[in-house]
């Protein structure tokens, strides 16, 4: 529990100071936004989001943890029953008439017509836009299918399609054109490793093209991969939110010494000053603090301390992730 | 619809240089609703369901023709009104083949054809998933919704087309053509006769609008298409109903079929235009009651599909 109030006031900090650098230059802002449903229950507790412009956010949470309902707001598909909620400097949802064609979606999963083509459900979506241009039309859906590989299957019917095949044309119907924001939730939700490697490369490549990418997942690792920034939901709440580097230092990396020399380890690790200290079973294990691994080698060393195995623990991600978010189910209760 | 063009022109207020092209010259917002509505008319009727409901219409002139011709009905003029005196008219004009045919699938077929589609408009889109993907465009909800009722009253009024056209010809291959004589009495040329199915054709159409004005409002209440389309016709067939009961007769003017039937007031010399003025208002009331109500709630509520 600690650690997870630790994380909470280093959101804080983090987020107060993303804010103040970014001022004015967010792609992605929330005040205080919540969506409670007619039930009662609350999706989404009071969230203060700040996605600076040009960053590749990744929105990372389990499943049942408010990122959908968050995106269906900014997207201006759901209403907040609290809060406000600006993309692109536009508050939502009132202006979606005048800010969503620059803004690229994919909200739980691909939707299309199982009985048109995937290039006649791409024209309907660009006919639908009320800002598109139609003299560009035919060029503009060429090129968005051309950037997913899907050319060769223009003309097949999307019922025919794979899953993967799926997820990529949602990705050009959100690439339709030119875009200063793209939002994709769960992008490789049910694709195998090669979808899932393909969908990667495709967020690689927006994000340099500077285009700010806000990508939701419950997986840890694909967001490690390709994002600068994150913000862990937690049961409707923002627990966490700052840069990738900023989460990894929330938890202080340990050096682990085995030894047979415990009681000697114990005195080094005492003379080096190092924080919190823990010794069982022939492992010591302090906390790494400011102290270079180099001189703690030396000094075991120096100290005749027989050295069998001497490690730096950084804490995982996933160890993070797991600590901001609960085990599972259960822990929830 | 100039409740839809009036929402367009309240949307908030956006920084000029924000908004470059977007807001753009009144031409490029027709244009841009032009394209919109053609896609969505090319999607209507090319799926294959509709399609086959077009059939449907097409096919059932063709029959009550045929079965008329074999049944062979005695020409015995033209008096009183109602169904019987177009079956009496018929052998010595086919030209009330159209207003046989009218009539009958008025009863159900052509309220369940608009209703396939109209219960199909919004809720369809909601059951793909394709409503959030056609906001987030942004297609705009008040936009969309008007582009959806205008390719309902198109299919309608093509499907109603088709009927009358297709009886007209049946009635030209099968039956004598020549001067009508009209439910009153008097006989006008075939020219002026025509005219007055084309409006009968027309009013039929209005009809239908108003049927698709309740279809819109149903389908924005569920993501079931077939929910909505079953409830339109229950709504349909109940109103049918409590109109023939005597003891409704207070509140029948105010059904939505009510005044269906009363094309034949444009059958008569001189045309009953009370009676056309009270239906056509009824359709009018419905279209302007339930767009609006369609308009509320869809513009206000969550897509959570």
């Amino acid at each position: 529990m600690t650690d997870i109030i630790e994380a909470t006031e280093g959101a804080a900090e983090e987020a107060a100071a993303s804010a103040q650098l970014a001022a004015g230059s967010l792609a992605i802002a929330t005040s205080g936004l919540t969506k409670r449903f007619r039930g009662g229950q609350v999706a989404v507790d009071s969230i203060d989001l700040a996605v600076p412009a040009g960053c590749v956010y990744g929105f990372l949470g389990p499943n049942g943890s408010g990122k959908t309902t968050t995106i269906r707001m900014l997207l201006g598909l759901a209403f907040p029953t609290a809060g406000t909620a600006e993309i692109l400097r536009t508050p939502m949802p009132n202006g979606a008439a005048s800010v969503l064609h620059r803004v690229g979606s994919l909200v739980e999963g691909p939707a299309f017509f199982p009985f048109l083509s995937g290039r006649e459900n791409l024209a309907r979506c660009d006919a639908a836009d009320q800002t598109a241009d139609p003299r560009t039309a035919k060029a503009r859906i060429g090129e968005a299918l051309e950037r997913v590989g899907l050319t060769a299957a223009a003309r097949k019917r999307y019922r025919n399609y794979s899953l993967g095949m799926k997820q990529r044309l949602a990705i050009a119907a959100a690439l339709l054109r030119p875009r200063d924001l793209v939002i994709l939730d769960e992008p490789t939700n049910g694709l195998d490793p090669q979808g899932t490697r393909e969908v990667r490369s495709l967020v690689r490549q927006i994000a340099a093209d500077g285009i700010t990418v806000f990508v939701s997942s419950h997986l840890l690792a694909e967001v490690e991969q390709v994002c600068s920034h994150v913000g862990v939901m937690r049961g409707g709440r923002l627990v966490f939110q700052g840069s990738l580097d900023g989460l990894r230092h929330t938890r202080a990396s340990r050096i682990r010494v085995r030894t047979a020399d415990i009681e000697a380890a114990v005195a080094v690790f005492a003379k080096l000053g190092l924080a919190d200290p823990d010794a069982v079973d022939g492992v010591i294990t302090a906390e790494l603090g400011p102290t270079e691994p180099e001189r703690i080698t030396a000094e075991l060393v120096h100290a005749g301390v027989g050295v069998r195995e001497l490690v730096v623990e950084t804490p995982s991600l996933e160890d993070l992730f797991v600590g901001l978010t609960g085990e599972g189910f259960d822990v929830e209760h | 619809m100039t409740l839809s063009t009036e929402l367009e022109s309240t949307a908030p207020a956006v920084p000029v240089a924000a908004v470059g092209r977007v807001a753009g010259p009144r031409g490029e917002i027709v244009r841009g609703y032009g394209r919109f509505f053609a896609s969505e008319l090319r999607l209507v009727f090319r799926r294959r369901r509709n399609q086959l409901l077009l059939l449907v219409v097409f096919a059932f002139p063709v029959l009550i023709g045929t079965g008329l011709k074999i049944a062979a009905p005695h020409p015995n003029g033209g008096e009183g009104g109602g169904p019987q005196a177009f079956f009496n008219q018929l052998a010595g004009n086919g030209v009330f083949l159209t207003l046989i045919a009218l009539q009958a699938l008025l009863l159900l077929v052509l309220p369940l054809v608009v209703a396939v589609v109209a219960g199909d408009s919004v809720a369809g889109e909601a059951s793909y998933g394709t409503l959030r993907y056609l906001l987030t465009r942004p297609a705009g909800r008040t936009r969309l919704l008007s582009v959806k009722y205008l390719a309902i009253v198109t299919y309608g009024l093509v499907a109603t087309f088709i009927i009358a056209i297709t009886a007209l010809l049946v009635g030209v291959i099968f039956f004598p053509v020549g001067p009508v004589t009209l439910l009153s009495g008097t006989t006008v040329s075939l020219a002026s006769g025509l005219v007055r199915v084309l409006w009968v054709t027309l009013y039929i159409t209005a009809a239908m609008a108003a049927v698709g004005a309740i279809g819109l409002a149903i389908s924005t209440l569920t993501e079931h298409a077939i929910g909505a389309i079953a409830a339109i016709m229950v709504l349909v067939v109940t109103s049918e109903v409590v109109d023939q009961v005597p003891e409704f007769s207070p509140i029948a003017p105010y059904l939505p079929t009510h005044w269906w039937n009363s094309f034949d007031s444009l059958l008569r010399t001189p045309i009953d235009t009370t009676t056309l003025g009270h239906g056509l208002l009824s359709f009018a009331v419905y279209v302007v009651l339930f767009t609006s109500l369609a308009w509320a709630k869809f513009t206000t509520s969550d897509v959570t599909s």
